[in-house]
């Protein structure tokens, strides 16, 4: 089966191709079908892939699919390579997966809408992108994937570009991840002028010899790496689009959010770690980027009103842990966060698509409440992952999360105050969750009253699927436990320990874990226990509170102005530049040099046309005086004897 | 007794100005087309005489290459004229002016 893990590919690009252009001539409602199929379909091709991979021995558990030779120019010689090992294999479970079941809910969320062949297409085309960056066996091939899932989440971002605001926030999705895909190019350029070659395999065994440690060359590298991963997981200080990409259709936040995207950072982070851990200080400097960004935006979270936002954030924040985990080495704690955190996120995302769905497009948390009854499959939903991204003791975010906490406190490079970070978020997430939770589903009903009567129940097609991601909320962290526990250290070693050493942990780390458990266990409590008091117990607390801090308050509902800073140092100028170009130089310069052409031509002709005076007795007399002309030169030069 | 080639090309410039003036002075085309005819075969007077001179053959065959131009030019200037003629009678030539730039 690996030597066919191309079909991997093959099925989400034959859906692409058929909901593109046939699907919407023959059936419409096929398109949705299809799409799941294709995607459901890679899933089985990437298990049959796993079980074969798990009966190799774990050090050829590697295998570098060359399809063809791609590009061959001069000493460069490219093959168009996939790469299947523990890694990727684990990435594509992950994405077509959660995936599946997202295309499976969108058929019931997208049903009846107008661009449902479009939406279906475009849903393959993302699959399609990530599935080649996760398996691309050189850099040129990620870039090419890279770029993809920035393309396709633009088009879906802004799926309902009639609206204004939803073109805007896509092509601000847009614009931030160009500026990580000049990073990764960049980076690949240094690659390939360094190593003379674009291919992991030969790039990764020769770092070591190529490039010193810690010297210039790796750390440019790293940090233009980073400058991408920043761009696509939305850490700090790229992060502003992530907020703004709920503007496109839930099922789209589900599949950026969750599965795919977002997660792509992270998997290049342990993907190139070899060259990382060549250079500590870009380690940690994400290190850095991911304790700041997972408190910075779970601070956010505290105060937004809109429920989606909240989740938005809360993404950012996750995503910080999983930077800070790669940060100091732990790759297995980040991957294996980043898996529980595509299913409960995915299930979160989901039931909150459930409630907009029932209540016509409403995403405003102050007109919620009240809706356990009303939706009680969304609702058992969101508990269990409102459970396992708080951390509560045996859900799947518990485990994968404590990794991380111990990781920062305990690997060679990590620190006290990054774990003290870490820990802080933990008691924020509980609080920011739950009071999305508690105004969501609990306390008294503020839904508006004409949205009460016509509120429309999803059906199994939506329901099925949460539920399924319920159960990999609840039980998804025993991942970790198969077959003894460690399971994901067991599986991920051979990527790990096949370039580089990995990073050392301090001595007595053993003895930190489990107070560090228990100290993270009781700071989530507090924070559910904190929101169950604001928002269930004495509700008016929460408008005290509030008043408490007004600015504080409104430093946070704005999301620390930082949208207002970059339009202000950024947006600004540039307009103020374009403005000021096509207000004073267009006219001046470049009109000038142009139509001064132009008018220089004209007026030249027009001397010329004097000539032409369309009588043959001219005509003729130029002849003539021309001949006569050619015969006095032949004369005087003696060319006639 | 044959003249001397100087006799012939001096001949063959008179009526080559003859034909060069009318082609310039006339206004109706017939006349022009007649100058013209002047002029190409006073060229074919200086080729023969020549070719003669020299006792080379070229100059004959070029002669017979003008006068079947010749007649084929006459073909083409009269289906303009006789066209020319069917829009507006009048045909003096300074009056026809319509591909002016």
């Amino acid at each position: 089966m690996l030597s066919y893990a191309w079909l991997i590919l093959l099925f989400p690009l034959v859906g692409f191709l058929y909901s593109s252009l046939l699907g919407r001539l023959l059936d419409r409602r096929s398109c949705g079908v299809v799409a799941s199929l294709a995607v459901g379909l890679s899933f089985v091709v990437g298990l049959l892939c796993l079980s074969e991979l798990q009966g190799l021995p774990a050090e050829s558990r590697f295998v570098d699919l060359t399809l063809w030779t791609w590009i061959a120019a001069g000493r460069l010689a490219l093959p168009f390579n996939i790469l299947i090992d523990p890694l990727s294999i684990l990435m594509v479970l992950v994405v077509t997966g959660v995936g599946f079941l997202i295309h499976v809910y969108a058929t019931g969320y997208m049903h009846g809408d107008p661009g449902y062949p479009r939406f279906f297409a475009l849903m393959n085309l993302f699959v399609l992108a990530m599935l080649m960056l996760v398996l691309a066996g050189n850099f040129v091939l990620l870039v090419v994937g890279w770029g993809g899932v920035g393309f396709s989440s633009y088009a879906l971002i802004a799926f309902w570009f009639q609206k204004p605001e939803n073109a805007a926030a896509g092509t601000k999705a847009f614009v931030m991840n160009s500026i990580g895909d000049v990073g990764m190019l960049l980076a690949a350029f240094l690659v390939f002028v360094n190593f003379g070659r674009l291919d992991y395999a030969g790039v990764f065994s020769q770092a070591s010899q190529k490039l010193t440690y810690n010297g210039p060359v790796v750390t440019a590298i790293c940090l233009l790496l980073l400058v991408g991963a920043t761009a696509k997981s939305a850490q700090l200080p790229l992060h502003t689009w992530l907020p703004d990409a709920m503007a496109g259709p839930t099922p789209v936040s589900a599949l950026i959010h969750a599965a795919t995207m977002v997660t792509a950072g992270v998997y290049l982070i342990a993907r190139a770690h070899p060259l990382f851990q060549m250079s500590p200080t870009a380690m940690g400097i994400i290190a850095a980027i991911g304790a700041l960004s997972a408190l910075f935006s779970a601070t956010i979270a505290l105060v937004q009103p809109n429920i989606k936002r909240v989740l938005a954030y809360s993404t950012i924040s996750q995503l910080g842990y999983m930077f800070l985990a790669v940060g100091v080495g732990s790759y297995v704690a980040g991957m294996f966060h980043l898996v529980t955190h595509a299913f409960f996120k995915a299930v979160l995302f989901m039931a909150a698509g459930g409630v907009i769905h029932a209540l016509g497009g409403e995403e405003n948390l102050s007109r919620m409440g009240g809706l356990r009854r009303a939706l009680p499959t969304m609702y058992w939903g969101f508990l269990l992952g409102a459970l396992a991204l708080a951390g509560f003791p045996l859900t799947a975010g518990f485990f994968s999360k404590d990794e991380i906490i111990v990781a920062a406190f305990s690997s060679e490079v990590g620190s006290p105050v990054l774990g003290a970070m870490a820990l802080l978020v933990v008691a924020l997430t509980g609080f920011y969750v739950f009071r999305a939770f508690f105004l969501a589903f609990h306390g008294e009903s503020r839904v508006e009253e004409h949205v009460r009567h016509h509120m429309h129940k999803p059906g199994a097609d939506m329901g099925a699927p949460v539920l399924v991601l319920t159960v990999l909320a609840a039980v998804g962290g025993y991942l970790n436990f198969l077959g003894g526990e460690g399971a994901m250290d067991r599986f991920l070693e051979p990527v790990f320990h096949r370039y580089a050493t990995p990073v050392p942990y301090i001595e007595g780390a053993e003895a930190l874990k489990e107070p560090l458990m228990l100290l993270s266990v009781c700071l989530g409590l507090l924070g559910i226990g904190t929101a169950w008091l604001m928002y269930v117990r004495y509700p008016r607390w929460a408008v005290t509170v509030g008043g408490w801090y007004p600015r504080v308050y409104r430093l946070l509902l704005n999301k620390y102005w930082i949208d207002e800073l970059y339009g202000w140092l950024i947006v600004r100028p540039v307009l103020a530049l374009g403005r000021f170009l096509s207000d004073a130089v267009d006219p001046a310069i470049t009109d000038g040099v142009v139509l001064g052409a132009a008018r220089t031509v004209r007026d030249f002709s027009s001397g010329l046309r004097a000539l032409q005076s369309g009588f043959v007795r001219d005509y003729a007399l130029a002849v003539l005086g021309g001949a006569v002309v050619v015969l006095i030169y032949l004369l005087q030069a003696g060319g006639v004897r | 007794m044959i003249a001397p080639v100087s006799h012939y090309l001096v001949l063959s410039g008179v009526i080559f100005t003859i034909g060069v003036l009318g082609v310039l002075v006339r206004k109706n085309p017939l006349i022009m087309f007649m100058s013209i005819e002047l002029m190409l075969n006073s060229a074919n007077l200086a080729f023969v005489a020549l070719s003669y001179n020299f006792k080379n053959v070229d100059g004959q065959v070029i002669a017979f290459f003008v006068m079947t131009i010749a007649a084929a030019e006459v073909v083409v200037g009269l289906a303009i004229i006789s066209s020319i003629f069917r829009i507006r009678v009048n045909i003096d030539v300074d009056e026809v002016s319509s591909l002016k730039g």
